[in-house]
């Protein structure tokens, strides 16, 4: 390894929130011409560092040097100008402008005051030809194109101001397979280059695939800093969960439930015959028991989420029927569901979930007062009993319920937003994508809830990416494949493989 | 440890060139069907009264709306970051109150438009400062500034103050003359050079793309290490500069100046902008389209005028409808690119 004066060197950094103490005497530093892995739970302080050294947040103590320089990063133009680049999960850019722009806003060539459109389009022409990007039309709006290849535009961004560090948080989290492959074609050349990269990943096969060294962090607080080769996939996670290694231990076992008594004796909680929507999903055949948990296989885009959706409500199906609990209905709006006593934890938290400037206690009150009518007060002392036993159950990090949503992580968040829904005691639960983006500690926690819920009786359709997943928890499995339900298969030792055959072989 | 297989797709998601091609396209629509619309009344109006088929008739919707165009051009600025400025009318009015007085007591006319320029901008800016430092909706902000700039009308005169300073009358009457027997105010070359100077700064200048970015997304932008917070402060400043200016316009089209003129005229400025396509919560949107929102409200008028039977709030009942049509009409567009 190249161990000359590292590009960024972050020494003792401290950063406090109320309520929070977000980072503790943290070290880092990052070479010129590595992949870098930043490896953490949710909530040990990642993204707080990121922001750190890119000027979104000032830092209460310590110091930051960029190639030997003292900094002190008040925004995200002084970050940058220091050659510090950063793409973010969420794609940071403007999708009412073209591409060419996006790449270029605010360094535009210019010719007498004025920009230089042509300028701008041969230059942007140049930056993606160098990131394999020649079939993007220069001139397209952003929003016409898909997650990932925006992710590329913005990293294309980067390219172009000469970054000397480019800080990638959590980017695969929402791209598939071959996008991925892209990615990181794009960011070997770039290491190659000499790019100083720092990746955030939750997904540990890409983290060991791509990067050279890691530094692990845990609740605020450093780890150490490895090589990425002398690290195993167990140590890591060791060294990043701390103590919980036996839970883990626990859910690769199959899952010690019994399974849900399923058959003609038995009325299904939900029953769906030839459901559909036009233009969205179509014959959906499912049925979901008491205490029965049955995932949704298939690719992103097969119409996992807009099945999902048909049982909520949020879209309105228009053909097919549904019965819950044998009795014939039409579920015409989430009002309707929740009523019927059906919940749904969307896969987007932000936009759809919690509100971010109140606290944990007020967010669990938001449900538990629709759910009791708005009249009728909840005394204060019931508030604090409730809204701890959940703080509990649910190990939501800080065990403070008068923190800010907004500060908490999102593996965190999504307990609270879990724990909303399990206020209002649903009998179906639709939880899509509930783990995407969260450490595996979280991760676990909300497995072992979920086969929890279950063996409580209730019924949960289950929505995931992950296949492992999806088999792990699921008694029976729907497959979808482009926006139709073509299988459903028992879940009695089948294996990925035999999922992924079905999905890519069509209707068995 | 099994591994975290996440499943490949087997199609490619990229829409093809033609679909985004014609998203591309969609762009444009709002201000399109505005033009298209503003064409229509046109050939109706020529089809109903003769004399309506005139260059002067076209001409005239310039010239009456000299300073709804100027306010337009700045009010564009504001709604393309996201952000609403109700101080405009106010400001117009307090413009045209300051310069009256002034004049009335022999200052020099220069002396006084230069005034006037720097109260409306001063005014902007404070504005655009109390939103962005105080991180206040821009919508109370303005509400404030109209009360202040309504009230210093009071403060001048309750009265209405006639204009008879020689430079400002020779402006209300000067025509200049077009071929064809045709003639246009002053005041519209001056409008039209407005329209045109915010069409490069909006279209061609670094500061006029980052208003773009902030409507588009305003973190987004902060993130990109653009000039969010100078942006929207000058945005706010040149929408007051442009109120001003529209004051002094009004001057000369009116010679007076009174502390109830302008009434609600930036709700008519904020109209034309929506007819024109730019959407309320910023980003998209043109300048141009603008000024052809401000040839369709002027369009109406002149409908009402022709048709003389009906009373001049039908203008506003008018508008009101259109109004409404044209943000259904986006909401629609708006849906079919999502």
């Amino acid at each position: 390894m190249n161990e000359i004066v590292p590009v960024v060197e972050m020494t003792d950094i401290a950063i406090g929130f109320p309520g929070v103490k977000a980072l503790d005497g943290v070290n880092f530093r990052l070479f010129q011409g590595e992949v870098h892995a930043l490896m953490g739970e949710n909530g040990a302080g990642k993204s707080t560092l990121i922001k750190a050294l890119t000027g979104v947040y000032t830092i209460d103590s310590g110091t930051i040097t960029v190639l030997g320089e003292h900094k002190q990063f008040s925004t995200p133009a002084a970050s940058q100008a220091a050659g510090i680049s950063t793409v973010y999960q969420e794609v940071n850019l403007c999708p009412n402008l073209t591409v060419e722009e996006n790449v270029l806003l605010g360094r535009e060539p210019r010719r007498r005051g004025s920009i230089d459109w042509k300028g701008v389009r041969s230059r942007t022409r140049e930056v993606l030809a160098e990131l394999h990007l020649n079939h993007v039309d220069p001139g397209s709006l952003l929003s016409s194109h898909s997650i990932a290849v925006q992710q590329l535009i913005a990293i294309a961004r980067s390219v172009e101001i000469n970054a000397k560090v480019l800080i990638l948080d959590e980017p695969t989290s929402s791209l598939d397979a071959d996008e991925v492959n892209q990615l990181f074609r794009v960011i070997r050349d770039l290491r190659d280059r000499g790019v100083a990269i720092l990746f955030v990943s939750h997904f540990l096969e890409q983290v060991y695939e791509i990067s050279d060294r890691m530094t692990v962090l845990r609740n605020g607080k450093l780890v150490g800093e490895y090589l990425t080769r002398d690290l195993s996939r167990m140590g890591l996670i060791s060294k990043m969960i701390g103590k919980e290694m036996e839970a883990l231990a626990e859910l690769d076992q199959a899952p010690a439930r019994t399974r849900a008594r399923t058959g003609s004796e038995v009325t299904p909680f939900v029953e769906a015959r030839g459901l559909g929507r036009k233009g969205s999903v179509s014959n959906v055949d499912l049925s979901i028991y008491p205490g029965e948990v049955v995932g949704l296989a298939g690719l992103l885009g097969a119409g996992r989420t807009e099945i999902a959706r048909l049982f909520f409500g949020a879209d309105k199906a228009d053909e097919g029927s549904i019965r819950v609990k044998g009795v014939s209905q039409r579920i015409r709006s989430p009002r309707a569901a929740i009523d019927k006593r059906i919940g749904f934890c969307s896969e987007d938290r932000k936009e759809e979930g919690l509100i971010g400037d109140l606290s944990v206690r007020d967010n669990l009150m938001l449900a538990m007062q629709a759910s009791k009518g708005w009249a009728r007060r909840i005394p204060r002392r019931v508030q604090d009993e409730l809204v701890a036993e959940y703080i509990a159950t649910l190990d939501i990090r800080p065990a403070n319920p008068d923190a800010l949503i907004r500060n908490l992580s999102g593996g965190n968040q999504q307990k609270v937003l879990l724990a909303r829904w399990l206020i209002t005691s649903p009998e179906l639960l639709i939880l899509d994508e509930p783990t995407r983006g969260i450490d595996i500690g979280a991760k676990t926690q909300i497995q072992k809830l979920v086969n929890k819920l279950a063996t409580e009786g209730m019924s949960i359709l289950f929505i995931s990416s992950e296949l492992e997943e999806v088999l792990r928890l699921s008694d029976r499995v729907a497959v979808i494949k482009d926006r139709e339900m073509v299988a459903e298969i028992k879940n009695d030792d089948v294996s990925v493989e035999d999922v992924m055959t079905v999905i890519a072989g069509g209707t068995q | 440890m099994s591994s975290l297989s996440t499943l490949t797709p087997l199609t490619v998601k990229e829409p093809s060139p033609l679909r985004s091609r014609m998203r591309g396209g969609a762009r444009y629509a709002p201000t399109l069907a505005t033009l298209g619309l503003f064409i229509a009344m046109f050939a109706v109006g020529a089809g109903m009264y003769p004399s309506f088929l005139s260059g002067q008739v076209f001409l005239n919707l310039f010239i009456d709306n000299t300073f709804l165009i100027v306010l337009a051009v700045g009010m564009t600025f504001v709604i393309l970051t996201g952000g609403i400025d109700l101080s405009v009318g106010a400001v117009v009015a307090l413009s045209m109150m300051v310069s009256a007085t002034l004049l009335q007591q022999g200052w020099n006319p220069a002396a006084v438009i230069f005034l006037v320029l720097v109260i409306g901008g001063g005014l902007g800016l404070l504005m655009g400062l109390i939103i962005q430092y105080f991180d206040i909706q821009p919508f109370i902000v303005t509400l404030a500034g109209m009360f202040l700039a309504r009230g210093l009308c009071y403060v001048i005169s309750l009265d209405s103050i006639p204009v008879t300073e020689g430079f400002f009358t020779s402006v209300a009457q000067a025509q200049i003359p077009l071929p064809g027997d045709l003639f246009v105010s002053p005041g519209v070359l001056l409008a039209l050079a407005i329209v045109a100077a915010a069409f490069f700064i909006l279209h061609h200048t670094r500061f006029g793309r980052t208003v773009y970015a902030i409507g588009g997304n305003e973190h987004s932008a902060m993130l990109m290490g653009l000039p969010v917070t100078r942006t929207k402060v000058l945005v706010y400043a040149l929408s007051g500069l442009c109120s001003a200016i529209a004051g002094v316009l009004f001057s000369f089209y009116s010679l007076s100046g009174y502390s109830l003129a302008a009434q609600g005229m930036e709700l008519d400025a904020i109209a034309a902008v929506v007819i024109g396509g730019t959407l309320l919560t910023g980003g998209t949107g043109y300048v141009l389209g603008s000024v052809v929102g401000v040839l369709v409200l002027g369009i109406v008028q002149t409908f009402i005028a022709y048709d003389g039977t009906l009373s001049s709030w039908w203008t506003k009942i008018v508008i009101g409808g259109l109004l409404l049509v044209f943000i259904l009409l986006q909401r629609l567009f708006a849906r079919k690119t999502a």
